[in-house]
């Protein structure tokens, strides 16, 4: 155990390495910043002056031990386009991305195991077809469509939610939160369904594919020959031993959920770090999408590392070896 | 005696041409058997065919300005222009291009993207695959520890990622031209993952195999050996992931274009399109979002199906 751990997590140092060797090269190679920076009329005086003030005069390794330096204390340099600390402004547009996204995978999961469980036990029933027929679909339409198609159904035809923007937001300290006033609360339904629907048929699919392997099990067959009720075979017995690949999925999915919230939060305009990632890419704003690069890998890395560790606590088989056993 | 009998059997071997080959296999079977293959088969063939013949079958060429009158802007489908007279199977956008040509050339970018981007993928994934396999040691380990870290990744994200870093490296003014090639080249590289390691798992299984080894012990070069031998023995599922990869490029490519990643406004594949469309979503103007959007969704749908069919015929398993 403690060796497969130190492995894992040597193994997550060496990609972070190389993501942040790949962020440095974006910084040091990719585009001139003084050119993004000043517009056509500009002296030498003012490119020198730009050039001192960023540190591109010095030398190659000076420049990438400085940026490493950096971004362990979580200083990603300036944006080139609003000329603030990217930290800063990544600080600031967090919340909004963290809450969308813990809003989609609660939605997910929630509604993925449910309809898992409702598929798997009632195989043939009318309901169990029709959730079936629908998620075929719902995983062939492309996710910017979905929220195109919700906007148009709820927002545009019965104006029932916002389209847009997280509406009213509450400051609490550094966090923005819109969990607490109904506009922001009615703003983000639509958003974590266009996120959380692709994630959601598929742990949908996981669980229910899971839970027909283990229903054809022996001892489920026992179970009902003890006369136990059948909730409790489906819950206690069944769902329970479905769960470690299903929560693997739903590890691995929370930081896709995160990546594709880029997506999501483009055609609602929602002010997270997605948004800012997609106006950086077009504005070639190289700090922004290096730090965004930077914190992605490491929360991916991170998820990674964690899923993997949750096997010893969930499977108990696992941890045999520890015990010293046989 | 044996010479006399060969000429005579020879041309009766010949005389069973490829096409009657083909009908007689099992594959086709199966094809003629399963109606959604078959009528996947006809819409990607329509699309395919009208997305090539574009400047044939288009009633107007959107991208020429001289054609264009900015007075037929917004007319509804089917139904003559207030002011001009004029009327659209597909009605105008904004600038009064005919809805239904652009379409057409959108759908020419979202393929040609698609394809190209596949292909892309598919040499570079087949011959690191290969290689990997073959070679084994430390290529390989370098090879699949790249792979690995890549697929940690969604793709997206990567093919987004790779397409800002290249958009920084092109000149300003180059930088429209360019988004095609940029394009293909960013979902290419976001995709070879799966080839790589398919092909590596089907190399390592054949490499063992005596025919590898008969071409070897004849003196034939590794290259040969591998692109010759080998490679045609590995390629069946190859080309179930390419077809798979190809809605999946073509989704990709519209999303990049929707999110103003991708293609520009003045080479609009259908993601632009789309994108271009939902600006006008809450004044009412529905056709101009919701023509490319249905043919970027039966062109994704259709490819996949194939898709899904190809892996089942495919597959000896299933059968």
């Amino acid at each position: 155990m403690l060796a497969y751990t130190i492995r894992r997590v040597a193994q997550s140092a060496l990609v972070l390495l190389i993501v942040g060797l790949v962020a440095f090269s974006m910084f040091r190679f990719v585009g001139d910043p003084i050119e993004n920076m000043l517009g056509q009329e500009r002296t030498v005086e003012d490119i020198e002056r730009l050039r001192d003030q960023l540190g591109l005069n010095q030398s190659f390794a000076v420049q990438y031990f400085k940026f490493l330096e950096g971004a362990v204390q979580g200083n990603f340099g300036v944006s080139y386009r609003q000329g603030r600390p990217v930290a800063e402004i990544l600080m600031e547009r967090a919340p909004a991305t963290l809450e969308l996204a813990a809003v989609s995978a609660v939605f997910a999961i929630i509604l993925g195991i449910a309809f898992g469980v409702l598929t798997a036990i009632r195989r043939d029933g009318f309901v169990a077809n029709f959730i079936m027929s629908a998620s075929l679909i719902g995983v062939s339409l492309p996710t910017f469509l979905i929220g195109i198609l919700l906007i148009y159904i709820f927002s545009v035809e019965l104006g029932w939610l916002p389209s847009f923007g997280r509406g009213e937001t509450v400051q609490i300290g550094n966090w923005s939160t819109g969990f607490l006033t109904t506009s922001g609360l009615q703003a983000l339904i639509l958003p974590s369904i266009t996120l959380g629907l692709y994630q959601m048929t598929l742990i949908m699919r996981l669980v229910r594919s899971e839970m027909l392997e283990v229903l054809r099990q022996d001892y489920i067959r026992f179970a009902r020959a003890r006369g136990l009720k059948s909730r409790a075979i489906n819950f206690r017995h069944a769902l329970k031993n479905t769960m470690v690949p299903v929560i693997t999925v739903i590890g691995l999915q929370l930081g896709a959920i995160i990546a594709f919230a880029i997506i999501t939060e483009t055609v609602f305009q929602w002010p997270g770090v997605g948004l800012l990632f997609i106006n950086a890419i077009q504005f070639v704003d190289i700090p922004v999408m290096a730090a965004y690069l930077m914190l992605i890998s490491v929360m991916f890395v991170a998820i990674n590392l964690i899923v993997d560790m949750l096997y010893f606590l969930i499977d108990p088989r696992l941890r045999v070896d520890r015990a010293g056993g046989h | 005696m044996t010479d006399l009998s060969d000429q005579k059997i020879a041309p009766k071997v010949a005389q069973k041409s490829r096409l009657r080959v083909f009908l007689d296999s099992d594959i086709y079977y199966t094809f003629r058997r399963s109606p959604i293959a078959v009528i996947s088969t006809i819409v990607v063939t329509i699309l395919v065919l009208s997305a090539i013949f574009a400047p044939l079958i288009a009633p107007t060429n959107p991208f020429n300005p001289a054609s264009l009158n900015l007075m037929n802007g917004f007319t509804p489908p089917m139904a003559p222009n207030a002011f001009t007279g004029e009327s659209f199977i597909l009605g105008t956008d904004d600038q009064g291009r005919d809805v239904f040509s652009t379409i057409l050339y959108g759908m020419r970018i979202s393929l040609f993207v698609g394809v190209a981007a596949v292909l892309f993928a598919m040499v570079l994934g087949i011959t690191l695959g290969l290689i990997s396999g073959y070679v084994g040691g430390w290529t390989e380990t370098i090879i699949m520890r790249i792979a690995d870290v890549q697929l940690t990744f969604p793709s997206i994200l990567v093919a987004m990622l790779i397409f800002g870093i290249a958009k920084g490296v092109t000149p300003i003014e180059y930088r429209d031209q360019m988004a095609i090639w940029v394009l293909i080249i960013a979902i290419g590289l976001s995709d070879w993952v799966q080839f790589a390691r398919v092909v590596r798992g089907a190399t390592l299984v054949e490499k063992r195999k005596e025919y590898v080894e008969a071409a070897r012990l004849i003196g034939r070069k590794p290259y040969a050996v591998m692109l010759r031998h080998i490679l045609p023995n590995v390629l069946s599922p190859v080309l179930v992931i390419a077809t798979i990869s190809l809605a999946l490029a073509i989704i990709a490519e519209a999303t990049l274009s929707f999110l103003g990643v991708g293609a520009p406004p003045t080479q609009p594949s259908l993601g632009t399109l789309i994108r271009i469309g939902q600006g006008f979503l809450f004044s009412g103007e529905w056709w101009i979002l919701l023509f490319p959007a249905l043919t970027l969704l039966t062109l994704a749908l259709s490819v996949n199906l194939l898709g899904d069919w190809l892996r089942d015929a495919l597959n000896p398993r299933l059968r």
